[in-house]
C-alpha cells in the first residue's frame, strides 16, 4: 500500500515576525497589522535589508516583534529618523509604524514634510481614534461625540475641534506616491489591507516616493468594548468618517503588478 | 597645507567634511546659516548627504536616524534652534550613538538677537535634554581652533559613542581669519558593530533609548557615568598664557577668553603679574587645573559673555581659597579689552572677600556699564 503524505503547510509564522509574545491587549488589531507587514517583507524577500522605525504609543515595542533591524524614535519623529536612515542608505527599505497620536498630533510637521519631500519611505499608520498607551485620551482622530478620558462628555467639536483625515491631507502633496486607507475589522478588509501594504513597499523599492497605508484599528480596552463589538464599531462609526479609498496612486504605482 | 582666509562657519563645515562627515541635516538660523549653505554645495559634490530639514526638531532626529547607521553625521544651529534640539540630544545620549553638533551662540533669552553671546553655557554644559548624560563640549577662541576642534569632535564622538558639541559664538562663526585645514580623511568602509544597516546574514539589531525596567535603566545610567569618568580623566583641554609667574589669573573661554588675553597683555605692560587660563573643554571642565591655580594666585577674575554661567564651575573649583571677581557682558555684547583691563586693575587694588558673591558685586556696579553703553551710542 502506498501512503501518500497529503499534509500541506498552509499557515505559519512569517519569518519576519520574531518568535516572541506581544504585549498587546486581547482583541487589539496591532497584532494583525504586524503580521501583514511581516508577510509582505517575507513575500518580497526584503527582511534582511529592511530597517523599521518604531513610534511612541502602544506600538512602542514594535521593534521587539519584527525580525529585522529596528530603531526607536522619539514621539512623532519617526518620519525624520526614517529620513536620516534612508538618505544615507538609499538601497535599504525603511518603514515607520505610527499611531494616530504619534503621526497626526505631535508628529504632524514631520509626516507632512516627509510626504512633501517625496521621502522614499513607507509609513504604516494605525488609526484607532484614541491614545492607547496613556490610557484612552482624545486623539486628533477621535470622532465627534466620542467619549475618552480627556473628553469625558464626548468630543465637542465646537471646543475641541474636528478630527483630522490624514490620507486626505497627505494625498494632496506632490511627493506622495501611494496613500490609501484600509481597515482591519473583518477578513475581507484584512486581505485588502495586506495588498495595500504590499503596494506601499513596492512603491518604495521602485523609488516612486512617499507611501502610506492608514489602517483603521480597534482599541477594545480604551473604547470599553468587547473585541467583536470593537470591530463592529470600526465598521459602523469609523468607516463612514474615514472612507476606505485610494487617495493617491501615482500612475507608475498603479501599473505595478506584484 | 597652506593657511587660507576662512570664515568661521564655513571653516567648521569644511573641517567636518575633512573629518569624514557623511551626512548633514540642519535648518537656517543666524549666525550659523553659512554652515548649512556651505554644506548644501559641498556635500552633494562629494556624493554625500545634505538635507535642509523642516525644523531643528526634525534635523536632530534625522541626525539621530543617520547616527544609528554608524556614519559620521552632524548638525549645526544657534541658541533658539539648539533649544529645540534638546529632545533629540537626550535620545541620542540614551541610545549611545555618536553625533556632532555645532552651536554658534547668539544673544538671548527668547528670540534675543543675532549678536555673539555665551548664554548657552548652562544649556549645553549642564543641561538641555532630560536625564543624566554629559555631552563633550569644546569651545574655540579662533577660526583655527574652530577647525581643529570640529575635526577632533568626530573622533571623540566615535570613541565614546557620545554627543560632542562645538560651542562657538557669533563672532567665531562670522569672522574671517587665516586657518590651515586638516587633510581630507577617507570615508569609513567598515561600520561599528552596533550599527543598524539591515540584518543581512546576521542577527537583527535594535537601537533604542528604552529600558523599561528601572533596574536596567539604572545599569545603563551607571554605564554612562563610568564612561563619563573615563572622559573626565582623558579629555580635559585648556590653554594657559603667562601663568608661570602670575599672581593673578583671568579665566575666560572662547571669545571672552580671547578678548581677555589682550587685556592680560596690557596689564603685563603695566607691570601687573597676571596670566590667562582658557578652558577649551567646557565639559569635561578643567576643575583640577582651576583648583591648582587657586593654590597659586592671589585672585581670579572670571570673564564671560553671559551673567556668570561658567562662574559657578570656577567657584566650585576654587572652593573659597582666593577672591574671585566676575565681569560679564550680556545680551549679545562682547567686552572690550579696556573693560577687562579695568577689572584686572580693580582685582589687584581691591580684592573681594573670598566668600563674597562675585555676581552680586558685579551687578552692583552694572549701572556704570549701562552708562558706558549710552556714552558709546
Amino acid at each position: 500500500m502506498v501512503v501518500t503524505d497529503t499534509t500541506q503547510l498552509v499557515y505559519q509564522r512569517p519569518e519576519s515576525l520574531a518568535s516572541v509574545p506581544t504585549h498587546y491587549c486581547p482583541g487589539c488589531t496591532h497584532g494583525v497589522a504586524h503580521r501583514l507587514i511581516a508577510e509582505v517583507l517575507d513575500e518580497m524577500d526584503i527582511r534582511e535589508r529592511t530597517i523599521g522605525v518604531a513610534p511612541v504609543g502602544c506600538s512602542v515595542f514594535a521593534y521587539n516583534y519584527f525580525d529585522c533591524d529596528f530603531v526607536e524614535a522619539p514621539h512623532g519623529r519617526a518620519p525624520a529618523m526614517a529620513t536620516g536612515i534612508k538618505r544615507v542608505l538609499p538601497d535599504r527599505v525603511v518603514f515607520t509604524y505610527q499611531g494616530d497620536g504619534d503621526l497626526a498630533s505631535i508628529g504632524m510637521a514631520e509626516i507632512i514634510h516627509a510626504a512633501g519631500r517625496g521621502e522614499n519611505i513607507t509609513v504604516i499608520f494605525i488609526n484607532n481614534a484614541i491614545f492607547g498607551m496613556t490610557g484612552g485620551q482624545m486623539a486628533p482622530t477621535t470622532l465627534p461625540g466620542q467619549k475618552t478620558t480627556s473628553s469625558p462628555s464626548g468630543r465637542d467639536v465646537e471646543q475641541m475641534g474636528f478630527p483630522l483625515r490624514m490620507c486626505e491631507l497627505l494625498s494632496s502633496l506632490d511627493g506622495a506616491g501611494y496613500v490609501v486607507r484600509r481597515s482591519l475589522h473583518d477578513p475581507k478588509n484584512i486581505r485588502l489591507a495586506k495588498k495595500a501594504i504590499r503596494m506601499a513597499f513596492e512603491t518604495q523599492v521602485r523609488g516612486l516616493g512617499f507611501s502610506m497605508v492608514e489602517l483603521l484599528s480597534s482599541c477594545p480596552t480604551n473604547w470599553g468594548l468587547q473585541p467583536i463589538e470593537a470591530l463592529r464599531w470600526i465598521e459602523e462609526h469609523m468607516v463612514p468618517y474615514y472612507p476606505l479609498q485610494d487617495f493617491k496612486v501615482n500612475p507608475e504605482v498603479a501599473a505595478i503588478r506584484p | 597645507m597652506a593657511r587660507e582666509l576662512w570664515e568661521g562657519n564655513q571653516a567648521m563645515a569644511e573641517a567636518a567634511v575633512r573629518a569624514g562627515v557623511e551626512a548633514y541635516f540642519g535648518y537656517p538660523i543666524t549666525p550659523q546659516t553659512e554652515v548649512l549653505e556651505y554644506m548644501s554645495r559641498r556635500l552633494p559634490e562629494l556624493g554625500r548627504t545634505f538635507l535642509q530639514a523642516e525644523s531643528e526638531l526634525a534635523a536632530i532626529n534625522m541626525v539621530y536616524g543617520a547616527a544609528c547607521t554608524g556614519v559620521r553625521v552632524m548638525s549645526s544651529s544657534s541658541s533658539p534652534g539648539v533649544s529645540l534640539m534638546m529632545e533629540g540630544m537626550s535620545y541620542i545620549a540614551g541610545t549611545e550613538v555618536p553625533a556632532v553638533i555645532i552651536d554658534v551662540v547668539r544673544g538671548g533669552p527668547g528670540l534675543g538677537n543675532i549678536a555673539p553671546s555665551q548664554g548657552d553655557y548652562n544649556q549645553i554644559v549642564h543641561g538641555g535634554g532630560h536625564g543624566d548624560y554629559h555631552p563633550i563640549v569644546l569651545a574655540p577662541a579662533s577660526v583655527q581652533e574652530a577647525v581643529d576642534l570640529t575635526f577632533l569632535a568626530f573622533d571623540l564622538a566615535d570613541k565614546y559613542r557620545s554627543i560632542v558639541i562645538v560651542l562657538a559664538d557669533g563672532s567665531i562663526g562670522q569672522m574671517m581669519e587665516p586657518a590651515e585645514m586638516p587633510p581630507m580623511r577617507p570615508l569609513r568602509k567598515e561600520y561599528p558593530s552596533w550599527s543598524v544597516r539591515g540584518a543581512e546574514g546576521r542577527e537583527r539589531r535594535i537601537l533604542s533609548s528604552i529600558y523599561i525596567d528601572p533596574m536596567d535603566e539604572e545599569v545603563m545610567n551607571y554605564r554612562l557615568m563610568c564612561l563619563w569618568t573615563e572622559i573626565e580623566a582623558n579629555e580635559v583641554r585648556y590653554k594657559s598664557y603667562q601663568l608661570d609667574d602670575a599672581e593673578y589669573a583671568v579665566i575666560g573661554f572662547g571669545t571672552a577668553g580671547r578678548v581677555a588675553l589682550s587685556a592680560v597683555r596690557s596689564a603685563r605692560a603695566e607691570g601687573i603679574p597676571v596670566g590667562l587660563f582658557r578652558p577649551v573643554s567646557l565639559s569635561p571642565f578643567p576643575y583640577e587645573q582651576v583648583g591648582a591655580l587657586a593654590e597659586k594666585v592671589k585672585g581670579i577674575l572670571v570673564v564671560e559673555m553671559n551673567a556668570g554661567q561658567m562662574l559657578e564651575d570656577i567657584l566650585r573649583a576654587v572652593k573659597g581659597r582666593v577672591p574671585v571677581g566676575f565681569y560679564g557682558r550680556m545680551g549679545g555684547i562682547m567686552p572690550f579689552p579696556d573693560e577687562i583691563l579695568a577689572e584686572i586693575q580693580r582685582l589687584v587694588r581691591e580684592p573681594q572677600l573670598p566668600n563674597g558673591d562675585p555676581r552680586r558685586i558685579w551687578l552692583q556696579r552694572f549701572e556704570h556699564t549701562l552708562e558706558m553703553n549710552k556714552a558709546h551710542n
